[in-house]
C-alpha cells in the first residue's frame, strides 16, 4: 500500500467540491432509503387499499394517496443537499419496498426512478442552494407531475388510455397530494430528525442545533 | 501473523472544534507514543476522547466539518492518508459490521486497500485466528453474539495489518463473557503483531495490566497527567474517579443492603410460570418465582437464558405463555390481579419499566414534555403536573436540560430521564432491564444510590443484571436462572 | 480460492449473473408495454411459468407471492372498466364512468398484465442475495462501488428494525399510552426508528472509511463477479418469451398498440 507524504496543512485546507459525495452521504442515503421504503411497504397496505379502491371507482381521486410515495425524494434531497440524492433515496425505497413484495414488480423501480427525477429537477433549478418548505413543496408537487407523466404511458394501465376527466382529476390530486404529504410532512421530518441531533454531520442538522 | 511494523504518533497542541458547536471538542493536545506503547486513554465525559482516536482515525472530516489547530501525525504524515495504518474498533458492534457473512466482513478492508485478491483469504484466515473467532466464514454476521461481533470487527481490523489499534470503548455494549473474550482478543492480537495501542475504556481493571502508559485528557484542554498507570491512579486517582472512570482500588462509598427476609408480604408470584417472547421458543419453564414487597429482586444468569423475558413478563408487558402471575391485592385492577391484563394506565401506578436502551421509551421533544406523559395519561392538572415535573427534574440533576431534545442527552443523562418518567407516576413497583449497562463511576453511583433511596420510601424494585456489584449494593433477594433445555 | 462457496445444491437461475438477471426482468416488462392485449398477456404468463424449475422455487412459494398480484388485477382492471375512452357498444353509464364494449376487452388486458409484470421480479429475484447482487452491480454493469457498496452497507440495518419496532411496542404500553391512538403510535415508533437508523448509518460510514473505503485507492475484489455463457442463453431465453408473445398477439389479431 502506498502511503502518500502530502503535508497535513495541506490536508486540512483542500476543501473538496461541495457537490462530492462523502461516504456518510452515501450510506445514509441508504438507510434513509431503506427506511423510507419500509413506510411505502406499510402504506401500500393501507394507502394500496385506498389506492385501488379510489383509483377504482372514482375518476381519479386514488392520487390523494399517492403523496407518501414521493416523500423519498424530497427527504432525500433535504438532508443530503447533493446532486442526485432526491434520485438515489427515492429509487433505494422504491427498491426496498418492491423486493419486500407489492404488486408493481419492475416498474416500481421505474417510477421511482421518474420520481425521484421529478424532485431532483426542482432542487436543482434551485441550484442545491435552497431547503426550505417551499422548495419542498414543489419538490413534491415536481415527484407527483413525473408520477402522473409516468403512468399517462407506463404500467400495467396506462392512463392514456383514459378519459381527459380522469386524467386532470388525477393530476390536481396527484399535485395537491405530493405538495402536503411529500413536501411538508417531507420536511417536518427532516426538522424533527434534526432536532434529535442524528444530522450533526449534515448542514440539515447543523442548521437547528442549539447549544443548550 | 505477518507483522506491519508499529506506528508511532505525534501530537502538537492539537485541537478539534465540529462545525456548528462553540467550543472544541479537544484543544491543545500534546504527547508523543512510541512504537509498541499500550496506552489507556482516560478522561471525563466530554473531554474529547472519541475525538481524539478519530482523529488519529483519520476519519473526522474535511474543512466544512470542522476546524483543526495544530498537527496530529500518524508516522509523520496525516492519519487521512494512513488508512489501514490505523485501525478503529468502536462501542456498537452492529455499526462496525459492514458485510452480511463473517468472511466478506472481514476481507471488506483488504479489499479497499487494494490487496491482491489472491492474498486476501490467506489474511482473513490469520486475523481470524488472531482474535481467536472460530466459526466458518459463511456464517451470517447476525447471528453471532456480542462479543463474537465485536471479536469480528477486529479481525476485520487487523487483516488491514494496522500499525497502530485504536480501541473506542470496546466493551461498553457487552456482557461479562463478551468483555473477557475481547479483552483476550486484543491481547492476543497486540502480542502477535505488536502494534501501537491506544484504548479509551472507563472500565479501568480489566485493561489495566495490558496498558504500559496512561494518558488523562482534561475537560478543558490539555492533559491532566501522562504516564505509568501505578503513578496516574495514585497521583490523580480521586480526580479520576470523580469525573467517573472506575480507578482500580477505589470503593464505592454506598452502603450494601441487607438480604429481603423470606416470610416479607408479596407484591407479585407466581408458580409453575412459562416465559417466551414467542410462544414457540420457550426460555424458561417451571418456574415459581415471587417479588418481596419494599425490597430489591435482582434477576442473574447468563446471556440468553430470559432474564429479560422474565422481568418483561413480571412487568405485565408479555404474557406469560404457562401459569399466571397475581399481584398483592393492594395493587387489584379493574380485571384482576394479573399484570398482563391491567389497562396500559393502571400498569402506570401499579409497574413502572425503564428499559435496557432508554430511547425506546422516548416519546416527546423536550424533557420537560417526557416527564408529563405519564401525569398528563393519568390525568393530572397541570399544576400538579409541573410540581412533580420540577421535583423530579431537581432530583436527578436534569433541571439545566429541561427543554433539550431527549434523543441530545449523553447515555448516563438518558437512563436518568428515563427512570425519572418512570418515577413520575409513582408506581409501587419499578422493574430495571440492566440499569448500570455502559455506565461510567459516576453514573453508576448515582443510579444505584437513587434505588436504594426508592427501596427505603418502600418500592420494590426489581432489576435485571450482570453486575455483581449491583446485586451486592441492592441486597434483597435473588433470582438466579439457569440455562434451561425446554421442550416445548 | 474464493472465500464464497455454498453448500446448498443451485437452481439454473442462481448460476446466471444478478445484472443479467435485472436486464432480463426489464426485458421480460417493457416490450409488454407495447401492446395491451390478452394474448400477448396470457401468452408471457405461461411462457414463464414453464420456466419455473429454473428458478428452484417451489410451487408453494410461487403461489404465495402470486396472491396479492392475484388480488389486486382485477382492481387495476376496474379502473379501466369504468374510465377507458368509450369505444364500441355502451353498456352503461353514470357520470364520468362508462362501460363500453373497449373498456371490457381492456380491463381484462390490464388484469392479466399486471400479473404478467409482476412475475418476473418474483421468478427472478426469490432468492437473491444482495451481497452478489452488489459485487455484480459494481464488477459487472461498473457503477460507481462507492455508490454500489454504501448502499449495500446502509441496506444491512434492515434486519435490526424488527426488534427495536417491538421493544418500542412494549414500552408505550410501559409509559401509559398503550390503550389508545394507535396511529399515533405508529408514527412515534416509525420517527424514532429512522432517528435510529440515521444515527446507525452514521457511525457504519465511520467504521466503514476507517477501514479504507471511499478513498481513491483503487479497490480489489474478494468475490469476482463474471459474465458466462449461460447469462447469453437467458437473455436469448427471455428475448424469445417476448417475442413469442407479441407474435401470437399479432397472429391473434388482438395487437393494439398501446397509443393508438
Amino acid at each position: 500500500m502506498s502511503t502518500s507524504t502530502r503535508t497535513p496543512e495541506v490536508i486540512a485546507q483542500t476543501a473538496p467540491s461541495r457537490w462530492r459525495w462523502r461516504v456518510v452521504d452515501i450510506v445514509v442515503a441508504a438507510v434513509l432509503g431503506v427506511a423510507i421504503g419500509l413506510v411505502f411497504w406499510g402504506w401500500n397496505v393501507v394507502g394500496g387499499a385506498w389506492f385501488g379502491a379510489a383509483d377504482a371507482v372514482t375518476p381519479g381521486l386514488g392520487g390523494i394517496a399517492v403523496g407518501i410515495w414521493l416523500i423519498g425524494g424530497v427527504v432525500g434531497g433535504l438532508v443530503i443537499r447533493k446532486p442526485g440524492a432526491a434520485f438515489v433515496v427515492e429509487v433505494v425505497a422504491a427498491i426496498v419496498s418492491m423486493l419486500i413484495g407489492n404488486v408493481w414488480g419492475v416498474s416500481t423501480i421505474l417510477s421511482g426512478m421518474v420520481q425521484g427525477f421529478g424532485a431532483e429537477i426542482i432542487f436543482a433549478l434551485f441550484f442545491y442552494r435552497r431547503f426550505g418548505i417551499v422548495v419542498a413543496a414543489l419538490a413534491g408537487a415536481g415527484a407527483g407531475i413525473a408520477a402522473w407523466v409516468f403512468e399517462l404511458f407506463y404500467g400495467s394501465s396506462p392512463n392514456i388510455l383514459k378519459s381527459v376527466e380522469f386524467n386532470s382529476i388525477y393530476l390536481v390530486s396527484v399535485i395537491v397530494s405530493g405538495i402536503v404529504l411529500a413536501g411538508i410532512v417531507g420536511w417536518l421530518l427532516v426538522r424533527a430528525l434534526a432536532a434529535t441531533g442524528a444530522l450533526n454531520r449534515f448542514a440539515a442538522g447543523r442548521e437547528l442545533v442549539r447549544e443548550v | 501473523m505477518s507483522a506491519a511494523f508499529p506506528a508511532r504518533v505525534q501530537a502538537t497542541g492539537w485541537g478539534w472544534r465540529y462545525a456548528g458547536r462553540k467550543r472544541p471538542a479537544t484543544s491543545d493536545v500534546s504527547f508523543t507514543i512510541e512504537p509498541g506503547e499500550r496506552v489507556l486513554l482516560l478522561g471525563a465525559s466530554g473531554a474529547g476522547k472519541s475525538t481524539l482516536l478519530a482523529g488519529l482515525a483519520g476519519v473526522l472530516g474535511d474543512a466544512d466539518e470542522g476546524e483543526r489547530t495544530g498537527s496530529l501525525l500518524v508516522d509523520g504524515a496525516a492519519p487521512e492518508s494512513q488508512r489501514g495504518r490505523t485501525g478503529l474498533v468502536m462501542q456498537d458492534p452492529e455499526s462496525g459490521i459492514v458485510l452480511s457473512k463473517v468472511g466478506d466482513d472481514v476481507a471488506f478492508g483488504c479489499e479497499n486497500l487494494g490487496v491482491p485478491a489472491s492474498e486476501i483469504p490467506s489474511r482473513v484466515a490469520q486475523a481470524m485466528d488472531a482474535v481467536g473467532l472460530d466459526v466458518p466464514l459463511q456464517r451470517p454476521t447476525k447471528a453471532l453474539s456480542g462479543g463474537q461481533k465485536q471479536r469480528l470487527v477486529l479481525a476485520g481490523v487487523l487483516a488491514m495489518q494496522p500499525g497502530l489499534l485504536l480501541l473506542d470503548e470496546p466493551t461498553a455494549n457487552l456482557d461479562p463473557d463478551g468483555v473477557a473474550e475481547v479483552r483476550a482478543s486484543v491481547e492476543r492480537a497486540v502480542d502477535a503483531t505488536g502494534a501501537t495501542l491506544v484504548v479509551v475504556e472507563h472500565r479501568t481493571a480489566v485493561w489495566e495490566d495490558l496498558m504500559t502508559r496512561v494518558i488523562v485528557l482534561a475537560a478543558d484542554g490539555g492533559l491532566l497527567a501522562d504516564g505509568p498507570p501505578s503513578r496516574v491512579f495514585a497521583e490523580h486517582g480521586r480526580t479520576l474517579a470523580d469525573a467517573g472512570v472506575w480507578v482500580p482500588g477505589l470503593d464505592i462509598d454506598l452502603p450494601h443492603l441487607p438480604a429481603a427476609s423470606s416470610d416479607a408480604a408479596r407484591v407479585l408470584a407466581a408458580s409453575g410460570l412459562a416465559i417466551a417472547r414467542d410462544p414457540r421458543a420457550i426460555v424458561q419453564s417451571g418456574l415459581d418465582v415471587h417479588v418481596p414487597r419494599g425490597s430489591a429482586t435482582v434477576v442473574t444468569g447468563p446471556n440468553g437464558v430470559g432474564k429479560s423475558t422474565l422481568a418483561l413478563t413480571l412487568a405485565g408487558l408479555i404474557p406469560e405463555h404457562t401459569g399466571v402471575i397475581e399481584s398483592a391485592e393492594a395493587l387489584r385492577g379493574k380485571r384482576g390481579l394479573r399484570p398482563i391484563q391491567w389497562t396500559s394506565r393502571e400498569l402506570l401506578t401499579r409497574i413502572g419499566t425503564v428499559f435496557q436502551e432508554p430511547e425506546h421509551q422516548f416519546l416527546t421533544q423536550t424533557l420537560r414534555d417526557e416527564l408529563a406523559v405519564g401525569p398528563k395519561a393519568l390525568g393530572w392538572t397541570a399544576s400538579r403536573t409541573a410540581a412533580v415535573v420540577d421535583a423530579l427534574l431537581e432530583r436527578l440533576h436534569l433541571a439545566h436540560l429541561a427543554l433539550a431534545n431527549p434523543f441530545t442527552l449523553s447515555g448516563g443523562q438518558k437512563r436518568r430521564l428515563s427512570v425519572a418518567t418512570v418515577l413520575a407516576a409513582s408506581p409501587a413497583v419499578i422493574v430495571l432491564d440492566e440499569p448500570t449497562f455502559g455506565q461510567d463511576r459516576r453514573g453508576w453511583i448515582e443510579l444505584v444510590a437513587l434505588l436504594q433511596e426508592e427501596i427505603a420510601t418502600g418500592t420494590s424494585v426489581i432489576a435485571v443484571t450482570h453486575d455483581e456489584g449491583v446485586v451486592q449494593h441492592l441486597g434483597g433477594h435473588r433470582i438466579a436462572l439457569a440455562a434451561q433445555v425446554v421442550h416445548a | 480460492m474464493t472465500v464464497l462457496v455454498s453448500a446448498q445444491p443451485r437452481a439454473w437461475l442462481d448460476g446466471v449473473n444478478p445484472v443479467t438477471k435485472l436486464v432480463l426482468a426489464l426485458l421480460l416488462s417493457v416490450p409488454l408495454f407495447a401492446s395491451i392485449d390478452v394474448v400477448s398477456g396470457l401468452v408471457a404468463i405461461a411462457l414463464q411459468l414453464l420456466c419455473l424449475p429454473l428458478t428452484g422455487l417451489r410451487l408453494s412459494t410461487l403461489a404465495r407471492r402470486i396472491l396479492p398480484l392475484a388480488v389486486f388485477a382485477p382492481l387495476a382492471g376496474l379502473s379501466m372498466l369504468l374510465y377507458a375512452e368509450p369505444a364500441g357498444h355502451v353498456y352503461w353509464s353514470f357520470g364520468f364512468a362508462t362501460i363500453s364494449d373497449d373498456s371490457i376487452s381492456l380491463a381484462i388486458a390490464v388484469s392479466l398484465r399486471v400479473i404478467a409484470l409482476g412475475l418476473p421480479t418474483i421468478l427472478l429475484f426469490g432468492g437473491t442475495d444482495p451481497t452478489e447482487l452488489a459485487d455484480a452491480l459494481a464488477q459487472v454493469a461498473k457503477l460507481p462501488s462507492r455508490f454500489v457498496l454504501g448502499i449495500l452497507a446502509g441496506t444491512r440495518m434492515l434486519g435490526l428494525f424488527l426488534d427495536d419496532w417491538r421493544t418500542m411496542g412494549l414500552a408505550r404500553r410501559a409509559r401509559g399510552v398503550g390503550d389508545t391512538g394507535a396511529i399515533r403510535r405508529f408514527f412515534s415508533m416509525a420517527f424514532v426508528l429512522l432517528v435510529f437508523a440515521v444515527r446507525r448509518g452514521t457511525k457504519l460510514a465511520l467504521a466503514m472509511e476507517a477501514r479504507g473505503f471511499g478513498s481513491d485507492i483503487p479497490r480489489t475484489w474478494a468475490r469476482t463477479s463474471r459474465l458466462h455463457g449461460r447469462d447469453a442463453v437467458a437473455l436469448l431465453g427471455g428475448g424469445t418469451i417476448m417475442a413469442l408473445a407479441l407474435a401470437a398477439a399479432v397472429w391473434a389479431g388482438t395487437f393494439r398498440f398501446v397509443w393508438s
